[in-house]
C-alpha cells in the first residue's frame, strides 16, 4: 500500500508508543543524532566561512519552518514572512536596549512580540483565503517595512539599530565559533518542537484545516482559532529566527527584510516539501548553499581559456543568478513535492534494490 | 428522475435484502406487482422491515421496540425548520424527533433538501425559521465545531477526508474535541502528558479501525484508497468523536453490493452495540426500509411521510413523490418506463 514507511524487515511495533516516534526505526534517530553531533564538530574542522553558511542556515531554517507551518500545514498563503522575521530582529534589539534583558532571554521574548503581531495581522485570514489572503498578507509586509523606517522609537528609523551580542552567564559572544552553538541550540530545539507539534493535536488540527476546512469544522476545529494561531506560531518561528539574526550581524537596519526575502523563504519550504518538518531543513540548506555551489561552478569553469574572456567574466554574475533560477524551476518540473519527497524515494529505492517495488 | 426513482422502488420488490446479522435474504420477484399497485403493506413484503428478530410476530415486536423508543424525550428535535436560499425554498416548515437510539432515516427524491436538513443539525446551514433542539438544548445558532462537543457527528455525502493524512491521523482528528493538550503541551510532547493522551486516544481510534475492518490501511494515506473504503474511514472519523447522535449522508452512495452488506452491518452494530442514534440518508431504498426503525420522506423541501418503513411504503403521497401523478395501476406505470 502506498504511504507505507519503509521500515526494515523485522521492524515489529508492539507499543503505540513505538508507532508515534518522530523517527521512524532507531537507525534513523541515531543517525539524525550523529548528524547533531557531527554538526556541532564544525567549527572545529572546517573554516570560519563554512561556520557562517551554517549559522545562515540555521536562522532562515528556523523562520522557514514557521512559514511551513502556516503555508505548508495549514494551507494559508503568506507573502509576508520576511516582515515578520525583521520584525523579530528589531523586536530583540529593543527588548535588550531598553530593558537590559540579556540577549538570549530577549530573544524568545522577540518571538512572542512577532506571534503578537502575526495575530494582529492574522485577522484577515480568519475571513478570507488563497490568493487574497496572499494579497492580505503582502499588505503586512509593506506595512511592516514602511513601519521600520518610520518608528525610531523602536528600529532607529532609517540609522538601523544596533543589537548586543549575545551575553552567556557574563561571557559575551562575539565570534562565529561560539554564535554557531547558540544557533545550534535554537535550530534543534525549535525543530523539536515543530515536529512534537505536529504530532499531536493542534498540529493534526493544522493539517485538517488545510485539508477540508468543512470537515475540520464538523470534528470540532473552531477554524478561526486554528487559523489565527497557524499565524502566531509562524510568526513566533519568523521572530526567533529574526533575532539569530539580528544578534549575529550586531546591527539591524530596515533594508534586509523586502519581499525578495519573502519569496526566498517560500522557495525553501516549496523546494523542501509543503507540510514537511523534515523538508523545511532541506530547502533552506538548499537555497543557501546552490549560490556557494554556484560559485563553485564559476571558479572551477575559470580554468578554460573562454572563460577568461571579458565578455564571459563580466556577465558571470548574471549567469549565476539565472542558474539559480533555473535550478529551482527544474525542481518544480521534476520534483514538485519537494526534497523530501525525493529523499522517501532514494531510501526506497535502496531498500528495495535491485528490484523496484 | 422519475425512471430512476421508479426503479428504486422496483428494486425494492426483487433486490436482495440485507438482514442484521449480514445474511442475505433474496425476495422474490413475484411480490414487485404487489409492491407497485399499492398494496404495500407489512404482510406484502413477506417480511417485516426488521428481519432481525427470528419471531413470528416481528412487525408487532418492531412496532413495540418503536413506541418504547418513541416515550423517551427525543434527542433530536426539528421544529418548523425552513431553510431558505434567495428565492429557493430548500425546507419549509419540516419537523420531526429523534429519540434515543434510533436508527431514523430521510429519504427522497433528488433535491428534496434531506442533505439541507441535515446541514442544518450539523450547522453547516442556520435555518431561516424555526429551532433545532438538541438533547432538550436549542442548538439552532450553534457552530458547527461546538456541536462535536455536545455529541453530532457526520459524514459527508462526498468525500470529505483529509486526504494527505493518513487514515489513522484522520481518525484521531475525530477526537479533537476530547483531546486536552494544545499547541503548547503538545509541542513539549513528552514532559507535558501530550505523549501519554495522545497513546490513551490512539487505543480507542484502533478500537474503531478493528470495528470497521480497516487494520490493513492505517498506515495508508487516506487521499489513496479507493471510494468504498474511504467511505468506510469517513465513518470511522465520525465514530471517533464518539457522538450520541451520527449524521450520514449517503453512506452507501457508489458502492456495490458487498461493500453495502458491510455498510449496513456497521450502521447496524453501531446503532445496537454503541448506542448511537443514526440519522440517515440514503437512496438504496433495500437496505433503508430494511434497517430503519422509521422514515421520513421529503420531497421539495416539504415532509410528506413520517413512520415506519411499512407505513412509509404504503403511504399515497410518497408513492405519488417517487412514481408521478398518474401512477393508477402497475401496468401503468410499467408502460411509462418502457
Amino acid at each position: 500500500m502506498a504511504g507505507f514507511s519503509m521500515r526494515p524487515c523485522g521492524d515489529f511495533r508492539t507499543t503505540y508508543r513505538q508507532d508515534t516516534r518522530i523517527f521512524d526505526t532507531v537507525f534513523v534517530r541515531n543517525a539524525a543524532l550523529l548528524g547533531i553531533v557531527a554538526t556541532a564538530l564544525i567549527p572545529f574542522v572546517l573554516d570560519g566561512y563554512y561556520v557562517n553558511l551554517f549559522i545562515q542556515i540555521s536562522y532562515f531554517a528556523i523562520a522557514a519552518l514557521g512559514l511551513n507551518i502556516l503555508v505548508g500545514f495549514t494551507g494559508q498563503i503568506s507573502l509576508g514572512h520576511a516582515a515578520f522575521f525583521g520584525f523579530g530582529a528589531f523586536a530583540s534589539a529593543w527588548i535588550n536596549n531598553t530593558t537590559g534583558i540579556p540577549v538570549l532571554l530577549s530573544i524568545p521574548l522577540a518571538g512572542l512580540m512577532t506571534a503578537a503581531v502575526g495575530l494582529l495581522f492574522g485577522v484577515p485570514a480568519a475571513r478570507i483565503k488563497g490568493l487574497y489572503l496572499a494579497i492580505a498578507t503582502l499588505a503586512a509586509q509593506f506595512i511592516l517595512e514602511d513601519f521600520f523606517s518610520r518608528a525610531n522609537w523602536f528600529t532607529g528609523g532609517s540609522s538601523g539599530a544596533a543589537a548586543n551580542p549575545v551575553n552567556v552567564f557574563g561571557y559575551e559572544i562575539y565570534d562565529d565559533f561560539s554564535f554557531f552553538y547558540v544557533c545550534l541550540f535554537f535550530l534543534v530545539v525549535m525543530y523539536v518542537l515543530g515536529a512534537n507539534l505536529m504530532r499531536s493535536r493542534d498540529g493534526r488540527a493544522f493539517v485538517a484545516v488545510r485539508d477540508h476546512y468543512l470537515s475540520a469544522e464538523i470534528m470540532g476545529i473552531n477554524l478561526t482559532k486554528y487559523r489565527l494561531m497557524s499565524f502566531a506560531i509562524s510568526s513566533f518561528y519568523a521572530g526567533i529566527g529574526g533575532a539569530l539574526y539580528g544578534h549575529y550581524l550586531g546591527f539591524v537596519s530596515a533594508e534586509g527584510f523586502t519581499i525578495l526575502l519573502s519569496i526566498q523563504f517560500l522557495g525553501m519550504i516549496i523546494i523542501g516539501g509543503l507540510g514537511s518538518v523534515k523538508g523545511t531543513l532541506m530547502g533552506t540548506v538548499f537555497m543557501v548553499l546552490l549560490p556557494e555551489v554556484m560559485e563553485a561552478g564559476v571558479s572551477v569553469m575559470s580554468v578554460f581559456d573562454w572563460a577568461r574572456t571579458t565578455a564571459v567574466t563580466d556577465g558571470l554574475a548574471y549567469i549565476k543568478e539565472m542558474a539559480i533560477g533555473l535550478a529551482i524551476i527544474l525542481f518544480l518540473i521534476f520534483e514538485p513535492d519537494g526534497l523530501a519527497h525525493r529523499w522517501q524515494q532514494i531510501r526506497a529505492y535502496w531498500k528495495l534494490y535491485p528490484f523496484s517495488y | 428522475m422519475l425512471c430512476n426513482t421508479l426503479t428504486l422502488f422496483r428494486e425494492f420488490g426483487t433486490q436482495i435484502l440485507i438482514n442484521g446479522v449480514g445474511r442475505i435474504s433474496a425476495i422474490a420477484g413475484a411480490k414487485q406487482k404487489d409492491t407497485d399497485t399499492g398494496n404495500a403493506e407489512s404482510g406484502s413484503l413477506g417480511e417485516p422491515p426488521r428481519l432481525r428478530t427470528g419471531e413470528a410476530s416481528k412487525a408487532a415486536q418492531v412496532r413495540e421496540d418503536i413506541d418504547a423508543m418513541t416515550s423517551h424525550d427525543p434527542i433530536l428535535q426539528i421544529s418548523d425548520v425552513s431553510l431558505v436560499f434567495g428565492g429557493v425554498r430548500a425546507l419549509t416548515e419540516v419537523n420531526f424527533a429523534v429519540h434515543p437510539g434510533e436508527l431514523f432515516s430521510i429519504i427522497g427524491p433528488n433535491g428534496a433538501g434531506k442533505t439541507s436538513m441535515l446541514n442544518c443539525i450539523s450547522g453547516r446551514y442556520h435555518p431561516t425559521s424555526g429551532s433545532v433542539h438538541f438533547k432538550g438544548q436549542d442548538v439552532t445558532g450553534l457552530k458547527p465545531n461546538d456541536r462535536a462537543e455536545l455529541g453530532i457527528g457526520r459524514t459527508f455525502q462526498n468525500l470529505a477526508l483529509f486526504g494527505h493524512m493518513s487514515v489513522l491521523d484522520n481518525i484521531m482528528v475525530g477526537r479533537h474535541h476530547l483531546l486536552k493538550n494544545n499547541f503548547l503541551t503538545g509541542a513539549l510532547y513528552w514532559f507535558s502528558g501530550a505523549q501519554k493522551e495522545e497513546l490513551e486516544h490512539r487505543r480507542f481510534c484502533e478500537d474503531v479501525i478493528d470495528f470497521l475492518e480497516i487494520s490493513h490501511i492505517r498506515k495508508a494515506t487516506a487521499g489513496t484508497l479507493s471510494y468504498g473504503l474511504r467511505k468506510r474511514v469517513e465513518l470511522a472519523r465520525a465514530v471517533a468523536l464518539r457522538p450520541d447522535l451520527i449524521l450520514l449522508d449517503e453512506p452507501m452512495a457508489g458502492m456495490n453490493l458487498e461493500e453495502k452488506e458491510d455498510m449496513a452491518r456497521f450502521i447496524i452494530d453501531l446503532n445496537e452495540e454503541w448506542g448511537m442514534t443514526v440519522v440517515m440518508i440514503e437512496h438504496d431504498m433495500g437496505v433503508v426500509m430494511d434497517i430503519s426503525n422509521r422514515v421520513m420522506v421529503l420531497d421539495f423541501g416539504r415532509k410528506i411521510a413520517e413512520g415506519t418503513p411499512d407505513q412509509v411504503m404504503a403511504n399515497a403521497h410518497v408513492r405519488k413523490a417517487y412514481l408521478g401523478e398518474d401512477s393508477d395501476g402497475a401496468d401503468d406505470t410499467d408502460e411509462k418506463v418502457a
